[in-house]
């Protein structure tokens, strides 16, 4: 229950990360919050060579205004945060939302928003948010500088991303929420901060019927976290939610698991989204 | 077994504060926060159950936060204010009122969780004075307690804010 040897460097700033990233590659692996990596390091899941730190780059766990208008979040942003900040809860109030249901307190003070994304669990909350909120995935190299990935491109499988062995996720940018819109997230664990057997997060604007917008993304449903783009249609176009619940079971692939079948993850999706949509319908 | 690569143990000095005061330490790299106050500086008072994060018997304040003590490397540690429960009993108010209702309540039997509980517990009631039962176990939700059970622990939990806020006094 120790981690084997590993050398620890700790990045003094944004560049010198991406230079240790740059020289060590595969063997090296960046340390965010460290809530999914120090387990992993305990358990020996993961021996790589060398570790490198990013909890004292500067800037990195700033939420700043993004030159498009959205929210640009840095990658080191913490859990906690990212349920209390106001412009967060302005601006993209899903995320602060979403970000009780995370864990448990003490695991929210040190684990952070870009570490999450990066790991690509699809368990976890915010690859889910992301998603419905269509954000930007903002990646940087020594190699290659600067490089944009939609959220919906990001996720590739089970913990797999888009991301390169020397690449860190420096940060996330939400667009600008519109006036009108609203959100809503819920999901269902066995215990209150254990992984979600299901999760849904809902993003609603305008009247259904008349040109509105709804975006589902759920988590636990699948290798990666998805968005149910059919149940969303019917929702948008003022179908009813039975239909579009039905949708939803029709169009998500869980896998089934110790505690919940396939079918029984299934059966609380379609919970969730009656219950979510019941929120964004009324708000 | 075929022989893993790996490198060599590498240490490394740091310097943090630890229940106000100053310490210097030398640790391995690898060496997680929990092992660090345990054996270098004899604070058996942070215990561990798991060693992965999920049980919370490890919980320490780092820089005023509960933290998961084997989640965080000591040399991640460097330079900042660590307390844990031997300094939180001896100087804070709020963890002593939940000491003492832990034992008038019976809310621990062998004892191994409880100042994981207390320090989660005591973080809960310096946001919230007056925590309903189901905030209570929202936020103790990732403390495991094998023997008790949580109902006398949700009770000394609730007995402590009452006291604090003097709307019962101390028996």
């Amino acid at each position: 229950m120790k981690p084997a040897p590993f050398r620890y460097e700790r990045a003094h700033d944004l560049q010198h990360a991406l230079e240790l990233l740059a020289e060590h590659g595969d063997d090296a692996l960046p340390l965010a919050g460290g809530q999914s990596l120090l387990p992993m390091l305990n358990l020996r899941l993961v021996r790589p060579a060398v570790v490198v730190d990013l909890n004292r780059i500067e800037g990195l766990g700033d939420i700043r205004t993004a030159a498009s208008g959205g929210l640009a979040i840095g990658a080191r942003v913490r859990h906690r945060l990212l349920a209390t900040d106001p412009a967060v809860r302005a601006h993209a109030p899903l995320l602060a939302q979403a970000a009780p249901w995370i864990a448990h307190p003490a695991i929210r003070h040190r684990g952070t928003f870009g570490g999450s994304l990066a790991l690509a669990d699809p368990a976890a909350e915010w690859p889910a948010c992301v998603l419905a909120l269509e954000g930007t995935l903002v990646l940087a190299s020594r190699a290659r500088g600067e490089r944009r990935v939609a959220a919906a491109d990001f996720f590739r499988g089970l913990y797999d991303c888009d991301r390169e062995p020397d690449e860190l996720l420096v940060g996330c940018e939400v667009p600008a929420r519109a006036a009108d819109s609203r959100s809503a997230f819920a999901e269902v664990a066995r215990r209150h901060g254990d992984y979600a057997a299901v999760g849904l997060a809902i993003v609603a604007r305008g009247m259904p019927g008349r040109g509105a917008h709804v975006r589902v993304a759920l988590l636990g449903a699948g290798d990666t976290p998805c968005v149910a783009r059919a149940a969303a249609t019917v929702l948008a176009e003022g179908g009813d939610i039975e239909a579009a619940a039905r949708a939803l079971v029709a169009e998500i692939e869980p896998r089934g698991d110790l505690w919940y079948s396939a079918q029984a993850k299934r059966h609380l999706a379609a919970h969730l989204l009656r219950d979510t949509w019941r929120t964004v319908r009324d708000a | 077994m075929s022989a893993v690569r790996e490198p060599p143990e590498r240490w490394r000095d740091i310097e943090l504060e630890v229940n106000g005061e100053r310490c210097a330490l030398r640790v391995p790299e690898r060496e997680h926060l929990a092992d660090a106050l345990r054996h270098r500086l004899g604070l058996t008072g942070t215990h561990l159950g798991c060693e992965h994060g999920v049980c919370g018997a490890c919980t320490v304040r780092v820089d005023g936060d509960a933290v998961r003590s084997c989640l965080m490397l000591a040399v991640q540690a460097e330079g900042c204010r660590v307390e844990t429960i031997e300094g939180a009993s001896a100087r804070d108010a709020v963890v002593q009122a939940l000491q003492a209702a832990f034992v008038e309540r019976n809310a621990l039997q062998c004892g191994y969780c409880t100042p994981g509980f207390v320090l989660a517990a005591a973080e809960l009631l310096g946001e919230c004075a007056a925590p309903s039962r189901e905030a209570i176990r929202v936020a103790l939700s990732g403390n495991l307690c094998r023997c008790t059970g949580y109902q006398a622990i949700v009770d000394a939990v609730e007995q402590a804010a009452r006291r604090l806020s003097n709307s019962e006094p101390p028996r």
